[in-house]
């Protein structure tokens, strides 16, 4: 089991990266907006970018101590780094690239190449050069790069933005499937909350240079309980709050009073509505937070429809509404379970 | 026909094509690697100062440098008894001085264009600088290197101006190519001059034919 404790300042142009946290031998995932300084935080660690102050350090070893002026270099960190282009050397074979980072006598070194080759699937491939590679493939490869290095830390830098989604899926359970075998630490940057969710016990989510949150990613996805937390795990619906009463509160966006089922925060500024949320309801059986629909633009997917409307009674902002293909009717009514409205603060 | 003006010509190429191609990328990594951007600036600015001066004036420098009473010129001649002005080193000298711009920035751009990231998954694999620069940064910029090289040694046999002025036009021991067309046509010999005129263009273009050639064939292996 590892450690791992971050915290750490660097100014840039646009940003100020000020991050803190730790963590012991679990994986990580920092989700955010593109631009956000999830990577710069990862090349932090890897000794790949020198922030201006702060300390990050293991249970094995002290990486960076901006007072103390110390800097280990990255060779010395053992951290695995997976690119989100891979980074895989073209010069090299397969064989040769999962060799790179090994060292050890030559019959050792092929020795581990090949355990590492039947691991990861790659065998046939091992004379094979990186650009006649699938997508999945160069990611196995390096991959099995990485852990022949045999490093502490995993970073891996969105692991899957460079493939298509029907591979993904597909590459994300190996992925977990691999990673079982690894027990340090390992850190996951991503802006797909998916990716995420399948991967990570904890989740961080970042914004601005800044982690806002840091909590179990079952907890966060289900109850998250800041605004931002919402819409980055994919919360269609949200609106401006007030309380209205002990289980009532006003979304000022949409001009409706809803029935939340438990205490109302002293904070709360926002409430949200996932879009599968809603359900098609009539009135003559519950009246419970009933909202008659305005229909507005309607978009097809492949399996499901989504669609925009606003509350009929006072019309204003429009929420978002989700719904099986096999589900052809729009609406007259829809409703939402007081239990499934998110309480947001700030 | 006059042959030692080849011989000369090929020799001089030869040897500082050698000298540039390992200076040219040692100064360009020791360039790419420096972290304040102005001074790289500046000293870019002088290193390629000889390809954009006019050859007399980087040959008129050589002189002040080299020359019999110079200080440097005088401790070559004193402490190693070596005459460095209008003596067939000079062509070297000069033919170095001259192409090495040429090698420098090729192999600067070509250590540019080799994609960061995999000299950091060099570093957090444990590889050694070292053994970065020779498996990973070297290998993956040896096409822009090699024809640095190759327009190196074209500019090279090609040098008149700095020659002229630092190695004179001596038959026999300093008269290159260029010098010999040169010495030809001033002479009224145009005749002669034809001959010296077709083997430069005929090497030259072969030289530049190869180089194409062999960034096609890098540019094939190394498609990603």
């Amino acid at each position: 089991m590892g450690e791992l404790e971050v915290e750490i300042q660097k100014k840039f142009k646009s940003f100020c990266l000020d991050m803190r946290f730790s963590m012991e031998g679990e994986s990580l995932g920092i989700l955010g907006a593109s631009g956000c300084g999830k990577s710069m935080t990862l090349k932090a660690v890897a000794g790949i970018v020198t922030p201006d102050r702060g300390k990050i350090r293991t249970e094995k070893a002290v990486f960076y101590d901006g007072a103390a002026r110390i800097n280990m270099a990255p060779q010395k960190r053992k951290v695995g780094y997976l690119f989100q282009n891979y980074a895989l050397f073209p010069n090299m074979t397969v064989e040769d690239n999962i060799a790179a980072g090994i060292r050890e006598k030559k019959a050792e070194k092929y020795k581990k190449v090949k355990t590492l080759l039947e691991q990861f699937q790659l065998n046939g491939l091992e004379k094979q050069y990186p650009h006649k590679l699938s997508g999945g493939q160069q990611q196995r490869v390096a991959l099995a790069r990485i852990l022949a290095s045999e490093p502490d830390i995993l970073l891996l830098d969105e692991p899957f933005s460079a493939m298509d989604s029907y591979l993904k899926e597909e590459l994300q359970l190996e992925l977990k499937e691999q990673l079982k075998h690894f027990h340090g630490c390992t850190i996951i940057v991503s802006h797909d909350r998916d990716e995420i969710y399948k991967l990570c016990d904890r989740t961080m989510i970042m914004d601005n240079g800044v982690n806002l949150i840091c909590e179990e990613t079952k907890e966060l996805f289900d109850q998250p309980r800041h605004m931002l937390a919402a819409r980055l795990t994919g919360c269609k619906n949200i609106s401006r709050a007030e309380r209205r009463g002990n289980n009532t509160v006003y979304a000022a966006d949409w001009g409706i009073e809803l029935k939340v089922h438990c205490e109302i925060p002293q904070k709360l500024a926002y409430i949200g509505i996932r879009a599968h949320d809603f359900l098609p309801a009539s009135p003559s059986k519950s009246q419970e937070n009933l909202i008659r629909v305005l229909p507005g633009e309607k978009t097809q997917a492949p399996f499901e429809w989504i669609l925009l409307f606003q509350n009929a009674d006072n019309p204003q902002g429009s929420m978002w509404i989700k719904r099986e293909r096999g589900d052809r009717q729009i609406p007259e009514f829809v409703q939402v379970k007081p239990e499934k409205i998110l309480l947001l603060e700030e | 026909m006059e042959l030692s003006p080849i011989l000369i010509s090929l020799k001089t190429a030869t040897l500082s094509v050698f000298v540039t191609f390992f200076l040219g990328i040692a100064v360009a990594y020791w360039v790419v690697r420096m972290r304040h951007e102005k001074v790289k600036m500046i000293c870019d600015g002088i290193l390629t100062l000889p390809l954009v001066l006019p050859p007399t004036v980087a040959g008129f420098f050589l002189l002040y440098i080299f020359g019999v009473k110079r200080p440097l010129g005088q401790f070559f001649l004193e402490f190693f008894g070596v005459k460095i002005a209008f003596s067939w080193g000079a062509t070297v000298l000069a033919a170095v001085v001259i192409s090495f711009p040429l090698m420098y920035r090729s192999a600067r751009g070509a250590f540019e264009q080799v994609d960061a990231n995999l000299l950091y998954a060099g570093r957090t694999l444990g590889m050694s600088e070292w053994k970065i620069f020779w498996r990973v940064l070297f290998p993956n910029a040896l096409s822009g290197i090699l024809s640095g090289g190759i327009l190196a040694f074209a500019r090279g046999l090609g040098e008149f101006g700095a020659t002229a002025m630092i190695a004179g036009n001596i038959a026999g021991k300093t008269r290159t190519l260029p010098l010999a067309v040169y010495s030809h046509v001033s002479a009224g010999d145009m005749e002669g001059a034809y001959q010296y005129v077709l083997i430069l263009v005929l090497i030259s273009f072969f030289v530049v034919t190869g180089m194409n050639y062999a960034t096609y064939v890098f540019q094939k292996y190394n498609r990603r």
